[in-house]
């Protein structure tokens, strides 16, 4: 008879008037609270750079998708980068995450191989997954990526179990699942956060709510106003930061991170966002509003965010920046070069690779 | 010297030897131990039930909670858990208690686990041994007595397994859970008070072979699972008439061994194959597809397959004793291609 300690439900029901401005802003933590002193020009520059890497990928599958040469379908990242960057910021390589549809930008972050993802969204035999998995399905086990997954929701039982594996093997690593606010509304959400409050498990939720699955608002969807306030019902914290800004999204990781580490448990982190694209390519987003408050949401760019911040925080020069910018520009065309020289799986690639030995 | 056991200990028997051997491998699933963080229990390291049918039992008592994990009814949280923990190096054994609650979780199976080697290229392993129950006969109605097997072994990457024997049903499940990859351990409620010779020491019998349990030279009989005891009563009854009949014992739904079952037919030229699941699109009718295909110039007549009726399994005894194939069935059925051979 554990956890008598747990606070009612909050009273909070869902306001079918708030304004889409009242949405982003519910409760939501930013680094103008959250500033972390210890944040050094190191971690700095390798969160840029991730952010820079994690658009400029993007942008190079949107260039190569509508030229054709990417074949299938693909979910752009481009928008969330302050989410992937802030969180993975914390996990080495024996950390493992569970990524969603939208997933380049997790493997990016993680540390996936550039030059190998983009050849296996290009459909070719030097991809992560010799060109048999695509842009849903983008993994790297030694990175300790776990897979995109073009199953909403997929990955909430592959983190939890990961999770398990880790509190049985007593290895202090942790595992961050991201997921969307679509994948919030799957039963499966519920029966593993269930879990891992149950077990105390070393795992964090990351939400990324963007405020559409697919073409549906989560305005409708949800019949509560925050992703995060459905952790009440679990047991375990839920926190809702602005997910475009890194060192709020940084700093708020980190803890529920340390606390997993520590055995204290899951946490929920919903992570404010927005698109910057379609649900896919080829998206003509209709559903979006031209102008307003979500508009203006909508232009507030992450990488825009933290350059300022890094700016004025006396962290980086504009100049430095700029480098990153311009290397992670050429790093990603020689990841494009290294996909197109790539051959096409070989006829025989067909059969392999459905059991191990 | 022959060492009895009953068909559920010899499944527990391998659970233990095999958790014995590997500290990985670990069991999980709705009330496998029972009883979880009830004080009066916890203080004597009690469970309460051991399995539903009593088939864990005395695991969690000697491995302890930390490897006999009771899940909440979550069956694809707790499904596709297991597939994490087998991504990243244990060997999980969930339990799945009735193979009809797969609606709940396939996504465990069907998107993720069988899936997760091709779409990374070859770099994931998912040894993972699920434990599932099948068959009618204990009134338990059209959502507890379904016989699924072959749903699952009509996915790629995937292997099901479905024991007949208390002496296959160890050796198997050892095979399962050395494997590096997705096994259906399908078991027959209604054979787990049967019983059977089991060796003590730890063995294993290959995934993929068929078992030849009676040879014949006129008619092949093969079944899968129970249906195994229908093919030799019917074969005791042909013997009468001097039709000689060979019963193969399947053993393996998939990948389901051809190259016996070929064999067989080249020399009697007559095929049955009895199978529980309801009859279009099963394994029997796989198995007749394969068989016309490869040895279509040795068949003497045509294949039949003895199945299930198209319908959900009924409640009432009578129904129910009708929806499961019979003796009287299957030799209703031999009759159209032994006719000539009857003394």
């Amino acid at each position: 008879m554990a956890k008598e300690e747990n606070k009612a439900m909050p009273e909070s029901m869902k306001d079918v008037e708030a304004s889409f401005k009242e949405l982003v802003d519910l409760d939501v933590k930013t680094s103008t609270e959250t500033r972390v002193e210890d944040l050094t020009k190191d971690a700095s520059t390798s969160m840029y750079k991730n952010m820079e890497n994690i658009r400029n990928f993007e942008e190079n599958a949107k260039r190569y998708f509508a030229a054709g040469e990417i074949p299938g379908f693909v979910h752009l990242y481009a928008g969330e980068e302050a989410i992937a960057a802030g969180v993975c910021a914390h996990l080495s390589d024996d950390d493992f995450i569970t990524s969603t549809h939208r997933g380049h930008g997790h493997c990016v972050a993680k540390g996936g191989d550039l030059n190998g993802m983009m050849a296996e969204i290009f459909g070719r035999s030097d991809g992560l997954g010799k060109g048999k998995g695509g842009s849903m399905h983008i993994a790297d086990i030694d990175k300790g990526i776990l897979g995109a997954n073009g199953m909403v929701g997929g990955g909430f039982g592959l983190a939890t179990g990961a999770a398990m594996r880790n509190k049985y093997k007593k290895n202090g690593k942790v595992v961050v699942c991201f997921f969307g606010d679509g994948a919030a509304n799957e039963g499966v959400f519920h029966e593993c956060l269930n879990m891992a409050a149950i077990w105390d498990l070393p795992i964090i939720f990351v939400n990324e709510n963007n405020f559409y699955a697919e073409a549906t608002p989560q305005w409708y969807a949800s019949a509560s106003n925050t992703i995060a306030e459905r952790a009440a019902a679990y047991s375990m914290p839920g926190v809702r930061v602005n997910g475009k800004d890194i060192v709020a999204v940084h700093d708020i990781a980190g803890k529920a991170i340390e606390r997993a580490r520590n055995g204290e448990g899951p946490t929920l982190i919903e992570c404010v966002t927005y698109r910057m694209y379609g649900h896919f390519e080829g998206d003509e987003q209709s559903y979006k509003a031209q102008s307003g408050e979500e508009k203006e949401w909508a232009e507030v760019d992450p990488l825009d965010v933290f350059r300022e911040y890094t700016i004025e925080n006396g962290l980086m020069t504009e100049e430095e920046l700029d480098e990153i910018r311009e290397q992670s520009k050429k790093d990603i065309e020689a990841a494009v070069s290294y996909a197109k020289e790539s051959p096409e799986p070989s006829p025989e690639s067909l059969y392999k690779d459905v059991f191990a030995d | 010297m022959s060492n009895d056991k009953l068909f559920m200990n010899a499944i527990n028997e391998a659970l233990d030897q095999a958790m014995e051997k590997d500290e990985n491998v670990i069991l999980l699933g709705e009330d496998i131990a029972g009883g979880a963080d009830v004080s009066h229990l916890e203080e004597e390291n009690k469970e309460s039930w051991g399995g539903v049918f009593g088939v864990t039992a005395g695991l969690m008592p000697k491995y302890g909670r930390e490897r006999v994990i009771d899940t909440p009814l979550s069956e694809m949280g707790y499904m596709s858990s297991a597939v994490g923990m087998a991504a990243t190096g244990l060997r999980p054994v969930p339990e799945l208690m009735f193979n009809d609650f797969i609606g709940f979780s396939f996504d465990a199976i069907l998107g993720q686990a069988s899936k997760m080697r091709y779409m990374f290229g070859g770099k994931a392993k998912i040894p993972m041994t699920v434990r599932t129950m099948h068959g009618a006969g204990v009134n338990a109605a059209a959502q507890h007595s379904g016989s699924y097997y072959g749903i699952f072994g009509s996915i790629p990457g995937v292997k099901v397994v479905v024991p007949a024997t208390p002496y296959d049903a160890k050796g198997l499940m050892l095979s399962a859970i050395e494997e590096d990859n997705v096994v259906i351990f399908s078991e027959d409620k209604t054979l787990y008070g049967s019983k059977g010779d089991v060796p003590d020491d730890y063995y294993t019998i290959p995934i993929g072979e068929a078992d030849v349990k009676r040879e014949g030279e006129h008619l092949t009989i093969v079944t899968i699972g129970k249906m195994l005891f229908v093919g030799l009563d019917v074969a005791e009854t042909l013997e009468k008439d001097n039709v000689s009949v060979e019963v193969i014992d399947l053993r393996t739904v998939a990948p389901w061994d051809q190259e016996t079952v070929i064999q067989s037919v080249k020399k009697t030229g007559r095929l049955i194959v009895i199978d529980e699941a309801n009859p279009h699109n099963n394994t029997a009718t796989d198995i007749a597809s394969v068989v016309t295909d490869r040895a279509f110039d040795y068949l003497d007549g045509p294949i039949k397959c003895v199945c299930a009726p198209n319908t959900p399994v009924p409640f009432a005894t009578n129904l129910e004793q009708l929806y499961i194939p019979n003796k009287e069935k299957v030799l209703n059925e031999a009759d159209e291609i032994i006719f000539d051979l009857k003394a």
